[in-house]
């Protein structure tokens, strides 16, 4: 059975490629340190050039990726960066996931005046787009990279909480969980034998997809100056600031860019294949979507 | 029809006292007293002891907490969001001075993304792994992934600086609309294009295509006449949803571009902890949301009667 899913997954080659990806970026982060061929915080090192100024200077042999406006490595700086998205990443999408999944579990399995609560106030949250309530949480909690980790989390708390109730509302009315219910299972038992079992797939599809994006809310909040502070080496803290002088020196914002790039980019392809890895179970999800419409 | 506009609006109406109840929420569960801010910004350096209290008595501060959001309400149904602390003019006026940059930038972006991805998902399902398809697939992944403020940045660098086609920022005119809203759309583009490529391939294989194929119709007109119309059904009803994604992607994109938009100004306003002007502005953008997916709930259920009855 196993080898069988491993040869489907195998057969699917964004997954694969997603995953390969996503591995490097993996090693790349928890070896950062030994890797990183300066110190991410030092600034004006030796120009390349004998004569040149120490900033912006161009990628060369001996600074891969460029020096940055104050004479930093931005390949150093963008290795270093690496465990800080990824952790952003992680963080956020299990705040989101066990409240919303929590929430969403809760409504969907009892229904009634509970599940009207719930739903309503996820109506009142999904009515802030996208990044708009990550900034009203870092409004109220103030700017700093754990906040956006908290404020990305909440942002897609509803998200969650959707997809489950729906799943629940399917689950529910399965011709064998309602025979479950009717020889007297109580409700852990039902939920931990019947429920959960049918929800962690698309739970998983869902979350590879929303590291992704959680990736892209947190550094764009980093980028405007609401996440991670200076000297950090966050990517989108390092893009924002050579944005000034992206005319001249397109090295310094376009590499943590590309790294943020390559990031998302093994989340969504390894989401997809995920995807199409479980899709007789995908099944299910059209059809809880369709319920919460 | 009335009957269910009716039953959408009253649903409007639990979310949006909820919505003002968590904006309401955030400002009294800041650190800084608004009080203090507002006399810091005004009279600068030390402020008296006095003379905050005497504000915040003024500013209905000390009233209980359910008092002060009643009096909130009252203010939003009169259209009165208070003072903005940093422009020191009704956060009302400056709403209604600047919407109309992000509204003409996220009808911008919304028509580049629907331009782009239904063009490309309607070309890749034509031929489905086909090379366009391979290509456009590789567009729409790179497209969801990319930064937007790294887009916008590279759209500049080339169309600006170095073609010098368009105008690299600033509020006026058309041209200078180009950029920000392709850099807007391109990112939605690509959920389009999957979202109308899959739809497409699924009723290519309906058994009235088939039909139409049997009567000899030619391809295209068998896509224009009878495939397209079904298949972009679901592009629809997501099209309200991408509109919200325009409205926050308008904050990182009105900054790079240096337009005057309300979404550069809400980050301008959590930086200068302008609190009012944050909370009005939030709160004007998510009823700009719900109100467009209400407008797309209402023409899919005049499209489709079906939904009415449910």
């Amino acid at each position: 059975m196993f080898r069988r899913t491993l040869r489907t997954f195998g057969s699917q080659p964004q997954g694969v490629i997603g995953l390969g990806l996503l591995l490097v970026w993996l090693l790349l982060a928890l070896s950062a340190t030994q890797l990183v061929p300066y110190d991410p915080l030092e600034q004006g090192l030796p120009p390349a050039r004998a004569g040149d100024s120490p900033v912006r200077q161009a990628p060369s042999s001996l600074y891969w990726f460029g020096t940055d406006e104050l004479g930093r490595d931005v390949l150093s700086r963008v290795l270093a960066g690496a465990h800080i998205s990824l952790a952003l990443g992680f963080i956020s999408v299990s705040i989101g996931l066990v409240a919303g999944s929590t929430l969403g579990l809760v409504a969907g399995f009892y229904g009634g005046w509970v599940d009207g609560i719930v739903m309503r106030a996820m109506d009142a949250l999904l009515a802030f787009p996208g990044i708009l309530l990550a900034l009203v949480v870092i409004a109220a909690l103030g700017t700093s990279i754990q906040n956006v980790m908290i404020a990305v989390g909440i942002a897609i708390v509803p998200q969650y909480a959707r997809l489950v109730r729906g799943l629940c509302l399917t689950i529910r009315e399965l011709a064998y969980v309602e025979a479950a219910h009717v020889v007297g299972s109580g409700p852990a038992r039902l939920i931990f034998r019947h429920f959960l079992p049918n929800i962690v797939p698309p739970l998983i599809v869902l979350s590879t997809l929303q590291i992704g994006q959680a990736i892209i809310y947190g550094s764009a909040l980093s980028f405007l100056g609401m996440g991670a502070q200076p000297p950090t080496p966050e990517w989108g803290l390092i893009a924002a600031k050579g944005r000034d002088f992206f005319r001249k020196a397109w090295w310094i914002s376009t590499f943590p860019s590309l790294a943020i790039l390559s990031v998302v980019l093994s989340f969504n392809l390894l989401g997809d294949g995920l995807r199409s890895l479980l899709d007789p179970r995908m099944r299910m999800v059209r059809a809880a979507d369709q319920r919460n419409s | 029809m009335l009957a269910y506009l009716g039953r959408r609006l009253a649903q409007l109406v639990p979310v949006l006292l909820l919505i003002s109840l968590i904006v309401f929420l955030i400002l009294h569960a800041l650190p800084g007293d608004p009080a203090m801010l507002m006399l810091a910004g005004a009279e600068g350096g030390a402020v008296s002891a006095e003379r905050i209290a005497e504000l915040q008595e003024a500013m209905g501060l000390n009233d209980p907490l359910p008092v002060q959001y009643g009096r909130f309400l009252l203010g939003i149904l009169r259209g009165d969001l208070g003072e903005s602390i940093r422009l020191r003019t009704p956060v009302t006026e400056v709403i209604l001075e600047r919407f109309a940059f992000t509204i003409q930038l996220s009808l911008g972006g919304l028509a580049c993304a629907l331009l782009l991805g239904i063009t490309t998902g309607v070309l890749s399902a034509l031929r489905p792994n086909g090379w366009t398809d391979v290509l456009f697939s590789l567009m729409a992944y790179f497209g969801m992934s990319m930064p937007l403020f790294w887009l916008g940045l590279m759209l500049i660098f080339l169309f600006a600086f170095q073609l010098k086609w368009f105008p690299p920022s600033g509020s006026e005119g058309l041209d200078r609309l180009v950029l920000p809203s392709l850099t807007l759309g391109f990112v939605s583009a690509g959920a389009i294009s999957r979202l109308t490529r899959s739809s497409l391939v699924e009723v290519l294989h309906e058994d009235y295509i088939r039909t139409a194929q049997a009567k000899g119709l030619a391809r295209h007109r068998i896509v224009q006449r009878h495939a397209l119309k079904n298949a972009l059904i679901p592009v629809v009803t997501i099209v309200g949803l991408q509109f919200g994604g325009m409205l926050a992607g308008a904050v990182v994109t009105e900054t790079v571009f240096s337009r005057p938009g309300l979404g550069r100004l809400v980050v301008q306003a959590i930086l200068w902890k302008d609190y009012p002007l944050a909370q009005g502005i939030i709160l004007f953008m998510a009823v700009l949301f719900l109100s467009a997916n209400l407008l797309v709930d209402i023409s899919y259920a005049w499209l489709d009667p079906r939904i009415r009855i449910h």
